[in-house]
């Protein structure tokens, strides 16, 4: 049997548009199994909001729970905590809060609802996700007579005031994330949902 | 030695017995041409010293770690309710488990010590240079194998310094722009380390050794190929023909097998003798090899004190460091500590000296090779301490020299005056 002789121009075509097409079956076929990797549905639903009972948490105590597996802080924070806030100002980064780590309710100078003397915080360094060493007391010696209470990551020496707005010159490039929640009343917070709050 | 007492013998390796099991098999697969090509008659310079042990350490190590490593498999539960639990069940109740283990977790410190010994080697050698690029850069890439097995691995006991390493590991990601935080959460398969991560980690710490094993072939191969430098940086194929056993083998050459074979056991010896004396008296040597923190159940509560990551990483972990955020992002840090291992991939372009061996580049390439290996152990060191301002300086300094040496190589090397290389290697 005669075979017609090769073209070498249309054999290219050929074999570059079975490649393109085998191509697009691999991106394909990827999805799935990329897709797989991402956070299951059971993971996702781990996101229900939680409840933090603050009634019995003594001034200056720090309290933590758990949502989405990470650990929330909530913070009674004293009235000398709080005057020493505004003092720590010049130190900081974003004193004002300006980049979007709060709920809008929360950008105020306290980082709070209302300005409330509870703090509530994702406990996650915004450097690297250490959770930060809780230090509330003043001018302890290993972090100086300046120090006004706040958190101290030991991974890389972040440091973050009591309201969770991070120090000038420390690895954290942000303030700690404050997560969206609301008041169920007096003592109670319900962290992780926002709806119907004042 | 001079041409004349050369007298050429028969050439070692096997030939086949005709109609013998051998010679059956020999029809069917290359074993004697493999034996001969790669072991028999595979002629390596006769004057690699001291230096060139640590190779075959590290291939037997290879094959430890997978060994162990199958065996704890078969004990270990990769889940976060079970998985500390396992390995004190390993460590207590599994008949040897504790020994099973302690190899495992000690192979480990001990292979990145021999394959950090084997480049420093193929850097005074000069072993990346032309023709042995795609060698050095296969190197490289089992050295990135070897550093994602080993972290995969860290996280499996599940304690406290596993959990919050990979969590800052993980989170590295996130520093990337744009897509970070979407792609460090695809990596954990979670919002936070999980089970679900941990169960990943554990398959990809079983799958990457195997990959390893291939690379490490492929290494073999590349290696034989372009042939084995030596301390004097001489080819020894461009040199005079003819041995004792060959009239077409470089005469500097001998056989792999019986030569180097019998010699590297030798050193296996005394290796394994290293190695016993730490898994039986110092299996966490001084909270190096097996750190304090991961005695404790991981808490994702409560980060340690004190985290630094295992010390093989800790140099990259304290350019890390090193680096300040620029503009309220982490990425430059991350690019820094990355680039200091991609930078290996450049190096046979990098090195533009007309010389291999240290032996004969001129002082500029030794003082700044030597200067390299400093900011590197410096760095280890300070990568495990805790931050201070005083050492976050002596980390940036540091992170400064050991890039001068890749970065200032093209200058340095064409500077210099080298001596003139011998036309044949020297004992």
């Amino acid at each position: 049997m005669d075979s017609p002789p090769a073209d070498p121009k249309r054999r290219r075509v050929l074999i570059a548009a079975t490649s393109a097409l085998g191509a697009v079956g691999v991106g394909f076929v990827a999805v799935p199994f990329i897709s797989s990797m991402n956070p299951s549905a059971k993971a996702r639903a781990a996101g229900a909001p939680v409840m933090a009972d603050v009634s019995k948490l003594e001034p200056g105590a720090l309290l933590r729970v758990k949502y989405r597996g990470q650990p929330i802080w909530v913070v009674n924070r004293t009235d000398e905590m709080l005057a020493a806030l505004p003092t720590m100002d010049p130190k900081l980064v974003d004193p004002a809060s300006e980049v979007p780590q709060q709920p809008e309710y929360c950008q105020n100078p306290t980082r709070s609802i209302n300005q409330s003397k509870y703090f509530v915080a994702i406990g996650i360094c915004t450097h690297l996700g250490c959770a930060p060493t809780y230090r509330p007391e003043f001018a302890p010696d290993d972090l100086g007579k300046d120090w006004k209470g706040g958190w101290f990551c030991p991974c890389h020496g972040s440091k973050f005031d009591l309201a969770g707005r991070v120090f000038k010159g420390v690895p954290a490039p942000t303030n700690l994330v404050i997560p969206k929640h609301k008041y169920v009343n007096e003592n109670t917070i319900l962290v992780g949902e926002d709806e119907g709050a004042a | 030695m001079s041409s004349t007492e050369t007298t050429v013998g028969s050439e070692p390796g096997i030939s086949p017995a005709p109609g013998g099991l051998l010679g059956w098999l020999d029809k069917r697969f290359p074993v004697m041409s493999v034996w001969n090509d790669h072991l028999a008659q595979y002629y390596a310079p006769k004057n690699m010293g001291f230096w060139s042990f640590f190779g075959s350490l590290a291939l037997v190590v290879l094959v430890l770690q997978i060994v162990t490593g199958l065996w704890l498999a078969m004990s270990y539960k990769p889940s976060a309710t079970e998985a500390f639990a396992s390995v004190e069940y390993i460590m207590r109740d599994v008949n040897w488990g504790w020994l099973i283990r302690y190899m495992h977790s000690t192979g480990s410190s001990f292979f990145f010590i021999l394959v950090y010994l084997h480049m420093f080697r193929g850097l005074m050698w000069g072993s990346y240079k032309n023709p042995r690029e795609l060698l050095w850069m296969i190197g490289v890439i089992i050295y990135l194998a070897m550093m994602a097995t080993a972290f995969f691995g860290y996280l499996l006991p599940w304690g406290q310094m596993s959990y919050w390493g990979a969590q800052v590991i993980v989170n590295l990601f996130a520093a990337v722009p744009g897509i970070g935080p979407d792609l460090s959460t695809w990596v954990r398969g979670d919002f936070v380390i999980s089970d679900t991560t941990l169960n990943r980690f554990f398959a990809f710490h079983f799958l990457i050794p195997f990959i390893l094993v291939a690379l490490v072939f492929l290494h073999i191969v590349a290696l034989h190929t372009v042939g084995s430098t030596n301390p004097d940086g001489i080819e020894i194929k461009k040199g005079p023909k003819g041995n004792k056993w060959s009239k077409t083998a470089p005469a500097d050459g001998i056989p792999f097998h019986p030569y180097y074979t019998v010699k590297d056991i030798v050193g296996l010896i005394v290796f394994a003798a290293i190695f016993s004396l730490v898994v039986f008296y110092a299996p966490d040597l001084g909270g190096l090899f097996l750190e304090p923190p991961n005695f404790q159940p991981a808490d994702p509560l409560k980060t340690p004190e004190h985290i630094a990551p295992v010390w093989y990483f800790t140099p990259y972990y304290a350019m890390l460091r090193a680096v300040p955020p620029i503009g309220g992002s982490q990425f430059p840090g991350v690019v820094v500590m990355f680039g200091a291992i991609f930078i290996l991939f450049f190096l046979p372009w990098l090195d533009r000296s007309p010389v291999r061996s240290m032996r004969y580049k001129g002082v500029l390439s030794k003082v700044f090779l030597a200067a390299f290996a400093v900011s590197f152990v410096v760095l280890a060191y300070l990568g495990l301490k805790p931050s201070s301002d005083l050492y976050t300086l002596l980390a940036q300094i540091f992170t400064v020299v050991y890039f001068a040496y890749f970065l200032l190589m093209p200058i340095y090397t064409k500077l210099e005056k080298t001596k003139p290389v011998p036309e044949r290697v020297t004992s």
